[in-house]
């Protein structure tokens, strides 16, 4: 590694500790930018992450972060990683689940009580649901907010903005209104890094796949 | 008085002396959002019985500004100075995380003198950062002086940042692949005559009046003890995992930089109460002001960023020579520079402990996801189970020794 990020024990071994340990539930495991990501069965979660805490020679006890991931293109659009964190061996690893916005997650706050906050930010942003935690409320949006803004389609303004109205003598909430608009991105500007057209180029392109597809 | 009515009346309480009284119900108040001692815009919901904590329920949230979604529609060096502007208390330790994701996932060589110059600021952030926090937490409990000392050290902090990038607190100094500026060559010799002379002396003086006041200690010692398995499994770090007993330290453990160079300890509490979390902050200013002597004595001569033009845009000199450089300086600016596709969790030692950055890339010039793992939330998260049993005066002492600061906790 040539960059001077932080330096965790050897992932040599891992993979193959975890899939004996995980077995059926495992369905995915790679190695990449030096760290080890492994996608699980999202019913059989609780399980795993007891397993991951407990067995000799992965010992994560730590759940550092939940994130969530929204990829509107796939199936299961939403990913969920767990990053966990081993204090004995000094390793990290990070398990994902899949799901979409009706299926729910099975919470892990049996297992480490931390999950609690960190299960509720992901429903807020993404509206993954999460069953058994006790306390699925809303935590960082407005009271009353509408929407899970997280989401790749929930635009970057929002639906509403607010103000303290003279008038009501409160504060209100009124559909957004923008009174300069954003400027409009070219996204086929070559500023953009767009897979632009140069004019006089289309040769190159053509000798590169021969049937003049659009590509 | 009331007895004296009493009797007047006629009325006996001989017999049952309950009778007549009213049974009191527990009640629930607001602390915050607005208050001194919430450091910052926290409300939470306390359920009292008198004035013992039943039950807390922290409101977070209020300071949501969206940034990961805001990082998601710029460029990655756009994003940068919005990690200053997420823990304003302490913005290099922030930046240091996201900059160093980058560089994970470009596989980029940093230079020697940039990661010296990275990790003397990171510790200059941490001094600057407790020296607020300990002053904040001492103030809370009822000590006024100590607060305004401190804040005297704090604001020569705040001057070493303004000379090395030109900001007082939003300093956007790191860059991927270096820093932005090189540091003049006076401001070392300045920060090393700080490191021996005033800083501690003032510290020292100030803290003097703290640590073995009888006052200090009956508000903080055995307040809101938490063990090493509940630190565990509340995801604690930083100073609240160490004040527990724990000796974990990122900087140690899984050095970045150049930390597996420098020599410092990691301090530990014993109890796990409130008064180690804070010893534990001031044995940090101390090892922390040790590693920057080193950085100042061990610093080579060199480049302050990559020399990696696709990524680490060129120095304005060059640009007037040389059409090559006008062109990167111009691309990197407009455009900016392509992240290969790939996912990393980067964490590091933020002086409020792990502060972690989980970046999935896409391939483009903007980040598809930037995953900001904030101290604060797991620690306030705990704020129930630490508080309850608790007088409703030490929700303020524990607030101020789990060291929050809104911007960061709500994003």
């Amino acid at each position: 590694m040539a960059s001077p990020a932080p330096v965790i024990a050897s992932n040599e071994g891992v993979i193959d500790a975890v899939k004996a340990a995980l077995v059926d539930d495992l369905v995915y495991a790679e190695e990449a930018v030096h760290e080890i990501s492994i996608t699980v069965r999202r019913e059989a979660l609780n399980d795993v992450m007891i397993a991951l805490r407990d067995t000799e020679g992965l010992k994560y006890q730590q759940l550092m972060e939940i994130a969530g991931v929204d990829y509107p293109e796939r199936p299961e659009r939403f990913e969920v990683c767990y990053h966990l964190l081993s204090l004995t061996r000094n390793h990290r690893i990070r398990v994902k689940v899949t799901t979409d916005e009706d299926t729910p997650i099975p919470t892990v706050t049996d297992v480490w009580p931390v999950a609690g906050w960190l299960e509720r930010e992901v429903f807020d942003m993404y509206g993954v649901i999460f069953e058994g935690n006790s306390d699925l409320r809303r935590i960082l949006t407005d009271y009353g907010f509408r929407g899970h803004p997280f989401r790749k389609d929930f635009p970057l303004t929002g639906y509403v903005e607010m103000r303290y109205s003279e008038e009501h003598k409160r504060v209100i909430y009124e559909p957004v209104e923008l009174a300069q608009d954003f400027r409009t991105f070219d996204f086929m500007s070559p500023w953009e890094g767009a897979d632009y057209i140069l004019p006089g180029d289309e040769k190159a392109e053509d000798e590169v796949d021969k049937p003049g597809g659009d590509s | 008085m009331a007895d004296y009515l009493e009797e007047l009346q006629g009325e006996t309480d001989a017999i049952d002396p309950t009778t007549g009284d009213i049974a009191i119900s527990n009640y629930t108040i607001n602390f915050g959002p607005q208050h001194p001692a919430a450091h910052g815009v926290l409300r939470m919901v306390m359920e009292l019985d008198g004035e013992i904590i039943e039950r807390v329920d922290p409101h977070v949230g209020l300071l949501h500004r969206g940034t990961e979604k805001l990082i998601e529609h710029k460029t990655y060096l756009q994003a940068l100075p919005y990690f200053d502007r997420l823990d304003y208390a302490s913005p290099l330790c922030q930046e240091h995380s996201y900059v160093l994701a980058i560089e994970k996932l470009l596989d980029l060589e940093v230079p020697l003198r940039a990661q010296y110059l990275r990790v003397l600021f990171a510790e200059l952030t941490r001094i600057s950062n407790h020296l607020l926090n300990i002053g904040a937490h001492v103030m809370d409990v009822g000590a006024m002086t100590p607060n305004l000392w401190l804040f005297d050290l704090r604001e020569d902090c705040l001057n070493f940042f303004e000379r090395v990038s030109g900001a007082r607190m939003h300093s956007a100094y790191y860059r991927p692949g270096g820093v932005h500026q090189d540091t003049p060559v006076k401001l070392l010799a300045d920060i090393a005559d700080w490191l021996d002379g005033r800083m501690p002396e003032l510290f020292e003086d100030a803290l003097s009046l703290v640590v073995d006041n009888r006052i200090f200690k009956q508000r903080n010692v055995d307040i809101a003890v938490v063990s090493k398995d509940d630190a565990v499994k509340w995801g604690f770090s930083g100073p609240m995992i160490r004040g527990s007993g724990i000796p974990w330290d990122l900087r140690k453990s899984q050095p970045y930089e150049v930390y597996d160079r420098m020599e410092f300890d990691v301090p530990v509490g014993t109890n796990g109460d409130c008064y180690d979390r804070m010893m534990v902050r001031v044995e940090e200013i101390r090892q922390s002001a040790r590693i920057m002597r080193q950085c100042i004595n061990d610093m080579p001569d060199g480049p302050i960023a990559s020399f990696d033009r696709k990524i680490v845009p060129p120095k304005r000199g060059e640009m007037k020579q040389s059409m090559e450089a006008l062109i990167h300086h111009f691309k990197l600016y407009t455009e900016g520079f392509h992240v290969p596709a790939g996912e990393v969790y980067v964490a590091t030692e933020s002086p409020k402990g792990e502060f972690g950055v989980y970046l999935v890339a896409d391939g483009t010039n903007k980040p598809y996801r930037c995953k900001i793992r904030p101290t604060a939330f797991s620690h306030l998260q705990a704020m129930d189970f630490m508080c309850r049993g608790h007088m409703l005066a030490d929700a303020t002492a524990i607030l101020g020794a789990i060291d929050v600061v809104f911007g960061e906790c709500d994003r």
